[in-house]
């Protein structure tokens, strides 16, 4: 019996050790909401500008990136203060954006334009503009910062660009409505969801080639509103977690095997996805719920949402 | 009379009940399969329907088969209660109750006694209907089952109080079609185990008020809370009351000189 108190002790050790805060973009509110994840609480709301969407920190996590799309910038705020410290020239109605491993370049599709802008953070000055299909949304930087790759939802095709040249080297097609992109830590994947197909097609670097396409099934749901969006992978590329829009439904898939091995159950119109630092949660942005939802990934389930603001669209976690 | 006389007289009870269960095997299976065809069919129909709020105890979105598992346990013991007090009447046809109530111990011990043989029952079948939900991932916190136990025995006796007060005033088997009619499936259909409050709300605040007020919607969130490691204090003070008041007046009806049995001319 002895013992208990310093097991008890030592359980509670990594929840210490864990303490993290998620940032989400209320899209309605012009606000960022601030969580405390593990008491699965709302801290605090602090005004950011008009239609904060796309949100990212910088490598160091010192910095929080920001896009403002009806203020027609990006901004910047110190992670610690929340104090705005500046603006990116990111173009008109900036919505996703990515940042580069260096945490030196910043790069933005400009839907409208149908261009990626290519910014130097430092000059905060936008260095290059690269023009890509109709329509940009997803945007990715691969982690060994070769590869550029942005997804545009008209012309159906992934576009990848060598951010040597900033030239586009290569272009795939894949299903209707790209969405979303995610590398694997390794860099040898490219996993892209597209939103009409409802499908997820699984993308070899070397060959740039389709290597697997995923469909999705939710019993008691129809398959117009399975609408995969936002993508993440363990570091480790054992699970890969698909948000499935209005199908209200995150899908578990096992990336070694490409099975869909689990349903979760989350808030309505499940857009974005983060990871906590320690790759134990998940939080899910549920748009028209306007909360968030924590899943335990140990045990794959879903624990608690959290009422944040009104169309919460982006989420980053601060370690 | 001893407290030997009152432990032998107890476990006479108990053990005749338990053994009644064992050997009527269908009993059992009847019992299991109401609230599994509930949860694979009916449930299944509403996975979805269920529509967007999160009530406590629950911190999430759950599916529909989560939400009415408390209920239907509460059914269980609902219709184990009402098939107790069916068996009352049979034992008085019968005429096995007139050998009980000659005992010359009180009549509110021989009542109690036969309720907590039938709450035990009911609690074998909820938690083996739990087993098998947890097979159809409607997981419940390993601790939640334990919470649960205290809290099934106060809902089983009340349920079972209700039972034994209804038995008190059916003269004839025949009769009991009456108590399916107007006792169970209003108290089952009007309650919080298919579907919550609000949700009754926007429909009807009649209905609403007459679910909130009713017993079993009580019992029925009283488990619920239980299972997710939750205390619902009103829930438990309004449960308790309704047993009490249930058992006073079912003591009051067996009651061969003041009771209904005198209108119904003896046992």
């Amino acid at each position: 019996m002895k013992k208990l108190p310093l097991t008890f002790m030592l359980l509670m050790l990594p929840t210490w050790a864990a303490a993290e805060t998620v940032y989400v973009t209320l899209e309605k509110d012009n606000a960022l909401a601030v969580v405390d994840p593990l008491a699965g609480k709302l801290l605090n709301t602090v005004r950011v500008g008009q239609r904060p969407r796309g949100i990212a920190m910088s490598p160091d996590h010192s910095k929080l990136y920001i896009a403002t799309s009806d203020d027609n910038t990006i901004k910047i705020f110190d992670a610690a203060s929340l104090k705005e410290i500046g603006k990116l020239p990111s173009g008109d109605d900036p919505e996703t954006f990515a940042v580069n491993p260096a945490g030196d370049k910043l790069y933005v599709s400009n839907e409208d334009d149908s261009m990626v802008t290519v910014i130097d953070i430092a000059k905060k000055k936008a260095i290059k503009q690269i023009k890509v299909g109709v329509e940009p949304e997803g945007i990715a930087v691969s982690p060994d910062g070769h590869w550029l790759v942005s997804a545009s939802e008209t012309t159906n095709m992934v576009h990848w660009i060598d951010t040597k040249t900033y030239e586009i080297s290569d272009n795939t097609l894949v299903d209707s409505r790209p969405r979303a992109l995610s590398f694997t830590a390794d860099s040898q994947q490219l996993w892209v969801t597209s939103e009409l197909a409802g499908t997820l097609s699984v993308l070899d670097t070397k060959t740039r080639q389709i290597i697997k396409s995923i469909s999705f099934e939710v019993p008691g749901i129809t398959a117009d509103t399975i609408q995969p969006v936002g993508i993440v992978i363990d570091s480790q590329r054992r699970y890969a977690y698909v948000a499935l829009g209005p199908a209200n439904r995150v899908a578990v898939i096992n990336a070694q095997t490409f099975a869909v091995e689990k349903i979760l159950l989350v808030g309505s119109r499940v857009w974005n996805l983060a990871f906590s630092p320690d790759e134990k949660r998940l939080y899910t942005t549920n748009g028209v719920s306007n909360d968030i939802s924590i899943i335990d990934l140990d045990s794959q389930t879903v624990t608690k949402s959290v009422a944040v603001g009104v169309y919460p669209w982006g989420v980053a976690v601060k370690p | 009379m001893t407290i030997v006389h009152y432990w032998r007289a107890m476990w006479g009870i108990i053990g005749r009940e338990l053994w009644r269960f064992v050997t009527q095997r269908e009993r059992f299976i009847s019992a299991l399969v109401r609230p599994l065809v509930w949860l694979f069919v009916f449930a299944a129909g509403f996975r979805a329907a269920l529509g967007l709020a999160i009530i406590p105890p629950y911190e999430t979105y759950i599916l529909y088969e989560v939400y009415i598992t408390p209920g239907l346990c509460g059914m269980i013991q609902l219709f184990n209660g009402m098939q107790s007090s069916l068996s009352m009447v049979y034992d008085r046809e019968m005429g096995s109750m007139r050998i009980l109530m000659v005992c010359p111990l009180p009549r509110w011990f021989l009542l109690f006694s036969k309720l907590l043989a039938g709450t035990g029952v009911s609690i074998l079948q909820v938690y083996v209907f739990l087993a098998i939900a947890r097979a159809y991932d409607v997981d419940i916190p390993w601790l939640g089952y334990l919470w649960a136990l205290p809290v099934l025995v106060l809902s089983g006796l009340m349920l079972g109080a209700l039972g034994l007060l209804l038995s008190s005033f059916i003269k004839q088997l025949e009769n009991f079609a009456g108590v399916m009619n107007f006792v169970i499936f209003p108290m089952f259909f009007m309650s919080t185990a298919l579907y919550p409050l609000w949700k009754l709300k926007e429909s009807s605040v009649l209905l609403h008020n007459l679910a909130a007020y009713n017993p079993f919607s009580q019992a029925v969130e009283l488990i619920r809370f239980a299972l997710y490691g939750q205390f619902n204090q009103s829930a438990l003070i309004y449960t308790l009351v309704a047993f009490l008041v249930f058992m006073a007046v079912a003591i009051v009806g067996y009651n061969p000189s003041k009771g209904m049995m005198v209108r119904k001319g003896g046992l």
